[in-house]
């Protein structure tokens, strides 16, 4: 029961259960699709970018509670960043999950460190990742819709 | 197998030599292995079952000692390894009662079964603007090998609906078989719902208008017993692996006439009788779709697997999973926020179901770390998905050696998850 504890915390369960920046956002200027086919977790990222920066950010769609609270957490922690430091969030948010973190406090991580017991979970880290994975593909641009597999 | 509500079945045993879910366990030898410091339940035996000792021990044995390469060699390894391979498409025969040996195709799986009758059977018979009908209920094997044959030849693919319980409609069934139908393909028993269509009068419909059929038989033989001339099918497809067998090996069924009608699906080393550069002779049935060295071990090992499903009662097998099927439906469907998805009156080994608020991937997960494996996603079944207007389920499925005790652990399972989700 404490993996499991340490897979779903507060934090998670919360932002699950009432995920922020959640809806269609009008005036976006960045759209993109994120699609986990092995579960079928499936999300619209909308972004605002001005002058390189993230103006606004919002999500709608359906999935677990891991891929939806780290969509959830992700906006709140991206909106008015900028691409460059919105990116090196994503590269420590996937070192994190993935269990290549080893180096940095806890606390520096803010947020993010309720993520951390996904690395406990191989077949879950996609589900972690799968908005952040579509926010980098966005920020570069991408119009692709960003699949997991 | 008709769906009775649970207080009905509790009905004496049937007659027999009958059947001992205990006794049955003991000869499982990863039933007793422990997951996440919890005893293992093991309910994803529609993705795969367990194997009983017997099989283990018969796949060792071979290895060590009569490993041979069969059909070709004079040496005594070679001929003890062809007889024991030949053997084993006898006794399949005998298990779905074919007519004939040369109507035993062995192959990988169901999959590549189905895969050689569109490849074979469709590309010789299948022409521009003619149609296919499946179900709504296929797996997607069922589904891409007929898509890929629509595509090359410029035939359609229809489907017949299924209704809110997850029954194909019967009416729009036989009303999609037409002048240009070239086949039907079925499946016996769906994979996500648990469903048993009732294959033998759909395949009366439709050789009602001479249409071949096939049936993916995948889900079917784990639980009663098929009997191919019975249901006078023109293909059967099935897997060794979710019978109790080894992985990677199969049987396709066909009627000996329409198989040697058809053109080989593959060439090579086996499946010829004389090569020049200039012409090749085919071999006979049913070498003449089995090219290269086969899977031999894990053949030799299906047969162990046939002799254990002889070995069994299968009335008292059919009543004890049938008993098991509705417990689980009555107990694990009494859950407030949660609902079954797939409610056939006729149903085989499958509880598919849905919980407000969660979604089946956390739920997997919970069940997980009590030990419990489920299957969690679309099953490879993702029109029947659609159609349900879900992306997942979570998906128990049931073997002979499951208990009513592993359901009350899923039951408590399901309570741990709306503990965690509160």
């Amino acid at each position: 029961m404490s993996e499991l504890r340490s897979l779903y915390q507060e934090i998670i369960l919360e932002h699950n259960k009432k995920p922020r920046n959640f809806g269609k956002m009008a005036g976006a200027n960045r759209t993109l699709e994120g699609y986990n086919p092995l579960c079928g977790d499936h999300y619209t990222l909308y972004l605002k970018i001005e002058d390189d920066k993230i103006i606004d950010i919002a999500f709608e769609g359906a999935g677990c509670a891991i891929s939806k609270a780290s969509a959830s957490v992700m906006t709140t922690l991206v909106k008015g960043k900028t691409r460059e430091e919105a990116q090196k969030m994503f590269e420590t948010f996937h070192k994190l999950v993935t269990g290549e973190l080893t180096d940095v406090s806890f606390e520096s991580l803010g947020k993010l460190a309720a993520f951390a017991g996904v690395s406990e979970f191989p077949a879950r880290v996609k589900c972690a990742s799968l908005a952040w994975h579509t926010m980098n593909s966005a920020l570069d641009a991408k119009t692709e819709a960003v699949s997991t597999e | 197998m008709m769906m009775q509500s649970y207080q009905d079945i509790s009905t004496p045993k049937q007659p027999g030599n009958g059947f001992d879910p205990e006794l049955i366990r003991a000869s499982f030898p990863i039933l007793k292995v422990m997951v996440h410091g919890k005893k293992l339940v093991y309910l994803d035996n529609a993705a795969t079952t367990q194997k009983p000792d017997s099989v283990i021990n018969t796949l060792d044995d071979y290895y060590r000692s009569f490993n041979s390469n069969i059909h070709r060699g004079v040496h005594f390894l070679s001929e003890r390894a062809t007889e024991a391979y030949e053997g084993v498409r006898e006794k399949a025969r005998q298990y779905i009662n074919a007519a004939s040996t040369k109507e035993i195709i062995f192959l990988r799986g169901t999959t590549e079964g189905i895969n050689l009758v569109a490849g074979s059977y469709g590309r010789s018979n299948v022409g521009q603007g003619d149609e296919i009908l499946i179900t709504g209920l296929e797996h997607h094997s069922n589904i891409v090998p007929w898509q890929m044959l629509c595509n090359q030849s410029g035939a359609v693919l229809k489907v017949a609906p299924i209704d809110n319980e997850g029954e194909v409609i019967l009416g729009e069934f036989e009303r999609l078989i037409g002048p240009k139908t070239r086949i039907v393909a079925i499946a016996h028993v769906s994979n996500a719902l648990g469903t048993v269509n009732p294959v033998k009068k759909m395949i009366a419909m439709a050789h009602a208008h001479g249409v071949p059929v096939l049936i993916d038989g995948a889900q079917a033989v784990p639980h009663f017993r098929v009997d191919v001339r019975d249901l006078n099918c023109d293909f059967y497809a099935f897997s060794a692996h979710k019978m109790y067998g080894p992985t990677g090996i199969g049987v396709l069924y066909g009627k000996q006439g329409i198989l040697e009608a058809m053109p080989p699906y593959q060439g090579g080393g086996d499946m010829i009788r004389s090569v020049t550069f200039e012409k090749t002779l085919f071999n006979d049935l049913p070498h003449k779709f089995e090219a290269g060295t086969p899977n031999i071990a894990d053949t030799i090992g299906f047969g162990a697997t046939f002799d254990f499903l002889n070995d069994l009662d299968w009335n008292a097998v059919a009543h004890y999973e049938h008993e098991l099927l509705a417990y689980a439906t009555q107990m694990i469907g009494a859950i407030p926020g949660l609902r079954i998805v797939g409610t056939a009156r006729d149903k085989a080994g499958v509880l598919s179901f849905v919980m407000d608020d969660v979604h089946p991937h956390d739920i997997g997960t919970i069940l997980d770390q009590e030990g419990i494996a489920v299957r969690t996603g679309h099953h490879c079944a993702q029109p029947v998905m659609q159609r349900f207007g879900i992306p997942a389920t979570v998906r128990a499925s049931f073997a002979l050696y499951n208990t009513r005790a592993e359901i009350d652990a899923l039951a408590r399972g399901i309570n741990r998850v709306k503990e965690v989700f509160h």
